[in-house]
């Protein structure tokens, strides 16, 4: 069980920063989030893209937030858990017991809903009987790539995920690479080699075709494939893998009772707290009359909300306003030696 | 200003009027019509906003940016006449514009 003031679902830069106002203000927390590494949507849909407005900062990529994000909260010395969904809430007493998809539980006096637009879950297959094979012979991710070794294995897309795989499988096992197009959105190196190993006969490259159906008894035998002139093709596969990227999907917390209205969960602008006493919401996921999405907005909606949690962290303290600048306590907490 | 018809998956149609300047997304959005999540909020970094477009519509529709094919390779059943609604601006231009919206973005 891990003890803390303060749970932060979502390791975006709202949650980053939320951290901080905790930290800074002298609460406890550790963060969860869905993906392997923190940084949230910056980190996942744009981190090479630039951003322009965050205050003070002229230009900065997703990554270089994030990680400038990363290095101001590193005095607080925050617990992560990657790769950790929350699943189940609980309220006892006073205290939120929280169980992730991993089974790890927390005992938080608040929590912090910075979720943006949900976890991040991988784009499945829309053919229906591909259900029925996952994890079985069809996957979305590679956990352990030696099942696959001298076996013949299909894999669909278009990607980074998609080309790097290839690459790396054909080494060992018959690859066929199935593409609806012929441009690829992986990195033009990758895309070189895929065709160079294609015309060696070392991979069978199969653009402007996309998955018909799957064919199988317990595991799948055979793929059926579909060009966009309408001519079907059936290749013998014992692995399906599929990357299509990621979607985002709120998942368990629907369940929890909030007020969610399109996506996102209703809040009070006066400290950000949702309709339940001590969960509160940030960031994206949050909505209020006037809201924006921006990552600036995020800051303020986190700065309001760990001043929230406070009273549920130390009920029988006062907290007081105070600047970072002359805040002998704050400077204390960031460690600053003077 | 132009009027765009959505056709949505439950085969209902909505025919609105969406001022010029706003994208084929927003006027979805701003109407309550089902099946365009928009994600990112018009980023052209998701594809929850993907609708496949009436073929008669396709070549007198803005050209895809870099990028727009790329994000569409994630979409739920992607097609030739597939677009990004986000990556379409109303202009007079585009009144009676017909889109279908796929029967769900993820």
């Amino acid at each position: 069980m891990n003890k803390t003031d303060v749970l932060i679902i979502g390791a975006g830069p709202t949650g980053l920063f939320c951290a901080h106002q905790l930290g800074i203000i002298g609460l406890s927390c550790e963060i969860v989030d869905n993906l392997d590494k923190a940084g949230g949507q910056c980190i996942e849909l744009y981190p090479d893209k630039p951003i322009y407005d965050i205050p003070a900062v002229p230009e900065c990529t997703g990554e270089e937030l994030t990680n400038n994000l990363l290095k101001q909260i590193k005095p607080f010395k925050v617990k992560f858990h990657l790769n950790e969904r929350v699943e189940q809430l609980k309220k006892t007493d006073n205290r939120w017991h929280v169980k992730t998809s991993g089974g790890v539980e927390f005992d938080v006096a608040a929590i912090v809903i910075a979720g943006g637009v949900g976890s991040f879950e991988p784009r499945k297959f829309s053919v229906k009987e591909c259900e029925k094979f996952e994890d079985n012979s069809l996957f979305y991710s590679i956990k352990d790539k030696s099942i696959f070794k001298d076996k013949t294995i299909s894999i669909f897309g278009g990607g980074d995920s998609a080309l790097d795989w290839a690459i790396e499988l054909s080494n060992t096992s018959k690859v066929n690479l199935i593409h609806r197009r012929d441009g690829f959105s992986g990195a033009e190196s990758s895309v070189q080699k895929v065709k160079e190993l294609n015309d060696q006969g070392k991979l069978n490259l199969f653009t402007k075709y996309q998955m018909d159906s799957v064919n199988g008894d317990k595991n799948i035998e055979s793929v059926k494939i579909k060009h966009d002139e309408g001519e079907i093709k059936e290749i013998k596969s014992d692995y399906v893998l599929g990357f299509f990227g990621l979607i985002m999907q709120l998942g368990p917390i629907l369940d929890w009772g909030l007020s969610i209205d399109k996506k996102t969960v209703k809040v009070n602008t006066e400290n950000f707290e949702t309709n339940i006493n001590g969960i509160f919401a940030i960031g994206d996921i949050c909505s209020y009359p006037g809201k924006l999405k921006l990552i600036l907005s995020g800051f303020h909606e986190g700065a309001l909300a760990a001043r929230g949690c406070f009273k549920y962290a130390k009920p029988d303290e006062k907290l007081r306003f105070e600047f970072t600048t002359t805040s002998k306590a704050a400077q204390e907490r960031l460690g600053i030696k003077k | 200003m132009a009027k765009i018809t959505y056709h949505t998956h439950d085969n209902k149609t909505h025919t609105i009027d969406v001022q010029n300047g706003l994208t084929v997304m927003e006027g979805a959005i701003q109407n309550d019509i089902p099946g365009i999540d928009a994600d990112c909020g018009g980023g052209m970094a998701c594809a929850t906003c993907h609708v496949y477009v009436k073929e008669d519509w396709l070549d007198k529709l803005p050209n895809k940016e870099d990028g727009e094919e790329d994000m569409l390779d994630m979409a739920f059943e992607p097609k030739s006449n597939s677009r990004l609604s986000c990556q379409i601006t109303v202009s007079d231009e585009l009144d009676g514009l017909v889109v279908s919206i796929p029967s769900k973005q993820g």
